[in-house]
């Protein structure tokens, strides 16, 4: 049975469906949204948000998360800002340019009305941040600074220092700290989960493992959120934290959540190179450096000379050659590949010869040392700090790293899944992006989901599903506690001799090949042979040591490890399936005589859902077609 | 480089805890102090021997996770830099190192170097927020917040709840950690009208967590890796005097706070 991909998009024009849906939402009485548990799983700026608000709205809430704290979640680590159709700086901004933008720079494959809300609620987000006292730069006036952040015409990018992610998610676990105190919201730190509970048609709860006591527990609940995050780690390396991993939404797949365009990822063009075999992360290099920053390699394959040694006519400023009227500040996925081309033409550099240098030379004759220190000096010194290398005087060294995924579970215009009562928000849904994030994006759409489009859309579902009723104790959860707590031991009997980590690198190295920047048949049948291998692999020869009933990282990573292997061969095979160039996914074969992406709208312009039908089994695909009404699909062009 | 390592081995909470000589060979300049724990664990696992817990999870100086006293300072000899930042560069070859976890009363080692830091949420729930509830909030720019107060404020929240202020300090104070949020949130027209209520349920919270009392030594700020500064410290006991002394104090207090 293929699955039924309702959208559940309103009627009416565009710009007035949101405000038509919140009316035509049943309502649950205030004095019965005490009666309704929801679990929440993740606090990040998705997760948190969404918590303290079901909290403050009267709903009983539990909120889990692996980390400590709900301050550690993964988006505390985003730097550049966050967007907002507010049009402060007068300079021609609206909501429908924001929506316009991200529908395009998605490249035609979004659902036009979630983006639509999304440009929508924009505008609140600032309200609600600055409410909270997050503390957004601000002009001598006192009023909100912005900037203009990837390459967008308008400055709409709201910031605090290059800590935004930091500053949003403090916001939002203050919120959230907030009802813990007062007793709505109950945290549960150090508990990650293991899988959903699906009984009847419906997401009855989930199973968890204390990481500290290893206790595996069941949590019943009217409705499930999963605030989960990305899975750029199926790279192994990437920009995102070392735990960030695909569990949470891999387990809800298997047990009935479609997977949207799992092969829609972005690699984010400007990361500081790996410098040693033991890397174990990319870190990234904001990209407002290539505002002032020039992209260049040498002219000659091969060219070893230290980069001042190197003429200017021996320099091949190949942004700046190829997209004229764009240059150095051409969207994420076209510097990314143009990167690549150079290296893979021998002309890269530094060690191993992946990186291009990004030069701030001219910048600094032009505008002086102090004004590129007051504009980027907490990135030159991290620079600094991790290479040793000093950017004031030689140039920085770059390179793409997988930094989000557009991908994720299918959701619908309320943001539920296909298992009914299980809803996905934030970076773990597939979202608002399409085949391309815009900067300053990610950020929006998590605080967009968890403040201003969950809280009310879940209460639509409540009113009418009414109570689960299935206790933490019924035979639905006992089975699927079992089968975790099987799983766990059966980790830790493997009799092997290799790390968790050891294969976590052998998949992400295969991802990377033949399943990153730039994908083609061959490759992905290859990566399709070898993902099975390494699984099987892992089963025999992982080496978990330790016991399940205490704090064991081995045992999280291995678990994760695990999923991701399973994961891996979806995202391959939708890549393979997708025989187009569109936004972060590049299918060598379609490309155009120049090199630029081949767009194929006729066979493509759609969602592509995959449907788990058990282990060993093929996936099953079913699409969800895309209509235009507002924005007409075009070529972009970046000439 | 080879080097020596001490580490601090504790299979659990209340049970006694040792120092573990381990010889490491091969580590690369380049390599972040974590990258070399990651090849410890490595070899430790290809021995059959448990790998050293410890927290991490960004690796960018920014999530607060990353928690371990090398050689006697919280997050190691280089100043500004959480552990996760520092490079093996700062080293020398043939060099000895130990590695322990926070210390405090109001920190229980979980397992080996990870740590209980809960108390600094129990702080936050307290008191460090601004009540307002999604959607109730007037126009981003309604309200002009001065540049300057902007900036110190940013200046405060950039505390990245590490807790090494707490490992620093001979008294295992969290006087730093809570004087950030309270200069944080006091300082803009937002967190006014609540700042006295809030001032004395985080420091209230604060010594009910057990966390010591502060005697001027500033190890915090030379261990804060985001290098928050103590006059943030004083500003607090000024506004917990004025706050205590407040008429509202008692009543407020008794209605209960959030
Ligand atoms: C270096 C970097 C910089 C960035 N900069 C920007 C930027 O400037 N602007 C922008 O818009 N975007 C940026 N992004 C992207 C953006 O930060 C993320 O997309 C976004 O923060 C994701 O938020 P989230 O709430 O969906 O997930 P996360 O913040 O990843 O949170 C996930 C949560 O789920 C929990 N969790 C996951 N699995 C489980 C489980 N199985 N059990 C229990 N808990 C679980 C985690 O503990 C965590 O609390 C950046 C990303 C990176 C990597
Ligand atoms: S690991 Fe995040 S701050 Fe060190």
């Amino acid at each position: 049975m293929a699955l039924r991909l309702d959208s559940k998009v309103p009627s009416g024009p565009m710009d007035r469906k949101w405000e038509k849906h919140k009316f035509d939402l049943k309502l649950v009485n205030p004095a019965n949204k005490r009666k309704f548990r929801v679990i929440v799983v993740g606090s990040g700026l998705a997760g948190a948000s969404a918590a303290a608000t079901l909290a403050e709205l009267g709903y009983l809430v539990d909120c889990f998360t692996f980390h400590d704290s709900a301050r550690r979640a993964h988006s505390i680590a985003a730097q550049g800002g966050i967007n907002a159709a507010k049009n402060y700086q007068n300079d021609g901004d609206s909501v429908h340019r924001l929506f316009y933008d991200t529908v395009k720079g998605g490249d035609f494959r979004a659902r036009e009305a979630n983006v639509h809300r999304l440009a929508e609620v924009s505008t609140a987000i600032i309200d609600q941040c600055v409410a909270q006292g997050v503390p957004f730069a601000r002009e001598y006036g006192g009023g909100l600074a912005n900037r203009s952040f990837g390459g967008a015409q308008v400055s709409r990018t709201f910031y605090a220092r290059g800590q935004t992610g930091q500053q949003l998610l403090l916001g939002a676990y203050q919120a959230l700290q907030r009802q813990v105190g007062a007793g709505k919201v109950t945290m549960h730190t150090r508990s990650e989960m293991l899988d959903v509970v699906v009984e009847g048609g419906r997401a009855r709860g989930i199973v968890t493992r204390d990481l500290v006591t290893g206790k595996i527990e069941s949590w019943a609940a009217d409705a499930v959120v999963l605030g989960t995050g990305g899975y750029s780690n199926v790279f192994f390396l990437s920009t995102n934290a070392k735990a960030c991993n695909v569990t949470a939404t891999w387990r809800a797949h298997r047990r009935g959540a479609g997977f949207a365009n799992p092969c829609f990822t972005q690699i984010h063009p400007t990361s500081i190179p790996v410098s040693n075999e033991h890397a174990s992360k990319t870190t990234l290099m904001s990209e407002s450096l290539r505002n002032d920053g020039r992209v260049w390699v040498p002219l000659k394959a091969g060219d070893r000379r230290a980069p001042d040694d190197v003429p200017d006519h021996e320099r091949d400023y190949y942004l700046e050659r190829r997209y004229p009227s764009f240059g150095n500040l051409v969207p994420r996925d076209v510097a990314s590949r143009a990167a690549k081309i150079v290296c893979d033409e021998g002309r890269g550099v530094g060690p191993g010869g992946r990186g291009v240098y990004l030069d701030f030379r001219d910048a600094i004759q032009r505008v002086g040392k102090d004004t590129i220190r007051q504009r980027y000096g907490n990135l030159f010194d991290m620079y600094a700090n991790i290479t040793g290398e000093d950017p004031y005087a030689v140039p920085m060294r770059i390179y793409p790293a997988p930094h989000y995924t557009m991908g994720g579970l299918w959701v619908d215009y309320d943001l539920m899944s296909t298992v009914p009562g299980l809803f996905v928000v934030g970076e773990a849904n597939f979202s608002d992006h399409g085949a391309n994030r815009l900067g300053a994006s990610a950020l929006m759409q998590g605080l967009a989901d968890g403040y201003f489009v969950l809280p009310y859309t879940i209460g639509g579902y409540l009113a009418g599903a009414g109570t689960s009723g299935l206790k933490a104790d019924a035979p639905a959860f006992l089975s699927v506690a079992k089968e975790c707590a099987e799983r766990t031991k059966r980790l830790l009997a493997v009799p092997g001799t290799r790390s968790p980590d050891s294969f976590h690198i052998e998949l992400g190295k295969v991802m990377w090949d033949e399943c990153g920047m730039a994908r083609n048949r061959t490759g992905l049948e290859r990566a399709l042979k070898k993902i099975p291998e390494i699984r099987e692999a892992f089963w025999k020869d992982v080496r978990v040591l330790g016991t399940g009933d205490r704090l064991n990282q081995n045992l999280e990573k291995a678990g994760r490890v695990a999923d991701f292997l399973e994961f891996a061969e979806v995202m391959v095979l939708d890549a393979l399936t997708r025989e187009e160039s569109c936004g972060g996914h590049f299918r060598e074969e379609h490309q155009t005589s120049e090199g630029e992406a081949l767009r194929n709208d006729k066979d493509f312009q759609h969602v592509a859902v995959w449907e788990w039908k058990g282990d060993g089994k093929a996936p099953e695909l079913t699409k969800e077609p895309l209509a235009f009404e507002v924005v007409h699909p075009s070529t972009r062009s970046y000439k | 480089m080879n080097l020596t390592l001490h580490v601090w081995r504790q299979e659990g909470p209340g049970v006694p805890g040792r120092m573990e000589r381990h010889e490491v060979a091969g580590v690369s300049p380049d390599m972040s102090f974590l990258e070399m724990m990651d090849l410890v664990n490595e070899r430790l696992v290809r021995e059959g021997k448990e790998p050293v817990a410890f927290e991490h999870d960004c690796r960018e100086g920014i999530c607060g996770c990353c928690s371990m006293v090398v050689n006697g300072a919280a997050h190691g000899p280089k100043k500004a830099t959480t552990v996760c930042q520092l490079h093996m560069r700062t080293f020398k070859d043939g060099d000895t190192i130990t590695v322990e976890p926070w210390r405090a009363a109001a920190f229980p080692v979980v397992r080996d170097l990870v740590v209980d830091r809960s108390a600094l949420d129990r702080v936050i729930a307290a008191g460090g927020f601004v009540s307002v509830n999604t959607g109730s909030a007037p126009d981003g720019n309604a309200i002009p917040v001065p540049k300057e107060a902007a900036d110190v404020s940013m200046d405060a929240a950039a505390c990245i709840g590490c807790g090494a202020c707490v490992a620093a300090c001979p008294n295992a104070s969290a006087m730093l950690f809570t004087a950030a949020k309270v200069a944080h949130l006091n300082r803009l027209p937002q967190g006014v009208p609540e700042a006295a209520r809030r001032v004395r349920a985080m420091v209230e919270q604060m010594d009910a967590e057990g966390f010591g009392a502060c005697t001027n030594h500033y190890e915090c700020m030379e261990a804060c890796p985001k290098e928050i500064p103590v006059r943030f410290i004083a500003e607090m006991n000024r506004a917990w005097t004025k706050a205590s002394l407040s008429a509202e104090s008692a009543a407020a207090d008794k209605a209960g706070f959030g």
